[in-house]
């Protein structure tokens, strides 16, 4: 199958206080179209800086991404924060037509797309509300919204359920699997949580070590529909959870949160 | 509203304390201001004081009526109000313009630091000689000065509010393609900004009044100029009707900026 992203050799050095820190070094992977990559890696490992560098956000210092990209759109990928990050000032239509600004369409066919796109994930109805009214996985659905709006080759998420609740988490997961079932969108999404992880993919990448590298591909062909935490994927968990060194770590969790202090930010300026 | 209804049902005894407490207050803060308009009587009427050094309120509605019927009132208030408008708007646009200016660019910043520490301590009113020896005692020189009282305080309220723009909305801007300045500019900054910038333009709203009487005093026609006049005269039950004027108008244009300020930021929790 061809690839629509094809990532060589990938390495990127950020240094802080003369200090060079090796996020990732010598990282292949190659997604085929149409693909469901999950991406786990204990906290640090540099899976968010994967997905900042395939968006824009961070600049590799080694190695090539080749986007293979059919539409000539200026956003053939699009990202899903772990926080909705949903523009406060914005109704929740307006909020989900942002990236269509600045393509030449009247406002009436931005909201017509941003309509469609906010039906697929349920929220048609909460359109004219503000950010500030809605719940937490609601804001969410906004934000995988304003990403499919963009009519993206590749969706890039970011840990993005893992700041709900259990019950907001996992219907978000049931959504996501029938939103891609349904547009065949290619899916990179980045977790800690193994049992999201082989719930939702049909391959899960396992990154570790400092700098992060592959170190596990594992292809997950337990049929859909799923169920949570089948037995048929106990083998993969269990060998995911050997290569991450996980075996002190309860559930499928790796230690909490985001990269914490040792995320780069490019474009944070000292305060 | 269905008042047979309201009359027949008693009303929840939490409504009804609020709705005393609502009407408590508005009649505590008539019953003040009936004690002070009292007071401020009692102290000429009683001889306390001479009625000529300070009028008492009674004395206020037919100096008003005078000021209105020889048509000072409106010119005096108009033209404060275009010196107002005019330097209001001058020093809103030139302090939003280089304050978000300054918080977007760092080389902005460090370029204008040194000179906005020089200029900054120099008081609006400092700058009257310049201003009459530029302008001459015209309404110019009163704009003037009022655009430095103004500029200062929404300079820095839009470069505070603009530096404490949150970077992950700028991150969201980034990853959906927007990376010019530009784009920024309108697409995050300026809306992110547009709370703290209000709060600056709020304050400058009454800091231009006081600047509007103060460069009026020096002989730019106004509610200022029109004040000295009369205190020469010693005519200050005249000096009180513009008072009052000020407050009125300040009241009306700060509750108006309030309405405004509301629904712009509609989006708020």
């Amino acid at each position: 199958m061809e690839s629509v992203i094809d990532i060589r050799g990938l390495g990127l050095t950020f240094e802080r206080d003369g200090r060079r820190t090796d996020v990732l070094q010598g990282l292949d992977l190659a997604i085929p179209r149409g693909a469901f990559i999950a991406i786990v890696g204990a906290s640090g490992v540099g899976k968010s800086t994967l997905l900042r560098v395939l968006i824009g956000l961070a600049k590799a210092s080694a190695g090539t991404v080749s986007l293979d990209t059919q539409s000539t759109e200026r956003q053939p990928v699009a990202l899903v924060f772990q926080d909705s990050r949903l523009l406060p000032w914005r109704r929740v239509i307006d909020n989900v037509a942002f990236g269509l600004e600045g393509r030449g369409l009247s406002r009436a066919e931005r909201h017509a797309k941003a309509l469609d796109a906010l039906g697929v994930v349920g929220l048609a109805h909460l359109a004219r509300r503000w950010p500030h009214q809605l719940s937490g996985g609601q804001r969410q659905r906004v934000a995988l919204a304003r990403a499919l709006a963009v009519e993206p080759e590749v969706l890039l998420m970011d840990e993005p359920f893992s700041a709900l609740d259990a019950i907001s988490r996992e219907s978000l997961q049931d959504e996501l699997t029938r939103i891609w079932q349904a547009t065949g969108k290619t899916i990179l999404f980045v977790t800690h949580d193994i049992e999201e992880a082989t719930y939702l993919a049909d391959r899960v990448v396992v990154l570790a070590g400092a700098p992060g590298r592959t170190v596990a591909d594992h292809a997950i062909e337990t049929p859909r529909p799923r169920r949570r935490n089948d037995d048929a994927d106990a083998a993969i968990v269990a060998d995911i959870r050997r290569h991450l060194g996980s075996g002190h770590l309860g559930g499928g969790h790796l230690g909490g949160g985001h990269l914490g202090g040792g995320r780069p930010t490019p474009f944070a300026r000292a305060a | 509203m269905a008042l047979t209804e309201t009359a027949a049902l008693p009303a929840a005894p939490a409504a009804r304390r609020a709705k005393l407490n609502v009407f408590s207050s508005v009649g505590l803060g008539a019953a003040g201001l009936l004690a002070f308009l009292l007071i401020w009587q009692a102290v000429p009427s009683l001889g306390l004081v001479n009625p000529m050094m300070l009028p008492g309120p009674l004395a206020i509605p037919a100096a008003f009526q005078s000021e209105l019927a020889s048509g000072m009132w409106f010119t005096a208030v108009t033209g404060s109000l275009s010196h107002y408008a005019l330097g209001l708007v001058l020093g809103s646009l030139l302090g939003v313009a280089l304050g978000v200016l300054t918080g977007m660019s760092r080389v902005a910043e460090d370029l204008t630091a040194w000179v906005v520490r020089v200029l900054r301590p120099i008081p609006g009113l400092a700058w009257a000689p310049f201003a009459i020896i530029w302008f001459g005692v015209t309404p110019s020189a009163a704009v003037f000065i009022i655009t430095i009282s103004v500029f200062w305080i929404v300079f820095f309220a839009a470069h505070g509010a603009v530096r404490a723009v949150d970077r992950d909305l700028l991150e969201v801007a980034d990853a959906f393609g927007f990376r010019a300045a530009h784009e920024k500019l309108f697409k995050i900054y300026l809306p992110a900004a547009l709370p703290g910038i209000l709060v600056g333009l709020r304050t400058a709203l009454g800091q231009a009044w006081m600047a509007v009487v103060a460069a009026e005093i020096f002989g730019v026609p106004g509610l200022g100029h029109r004040m000295i006049e009369a205190s020469a005269l010693l005519a200050t039950d005249i000096v009180i009707v513009y008072m009052l004027t000020m407050a009125a108008l300040y009241g009306l244009l700060d509750s108006l900026f309030l309405l405004g300020e509301r629904w712009l930021l509609r989006w708020k929790a």
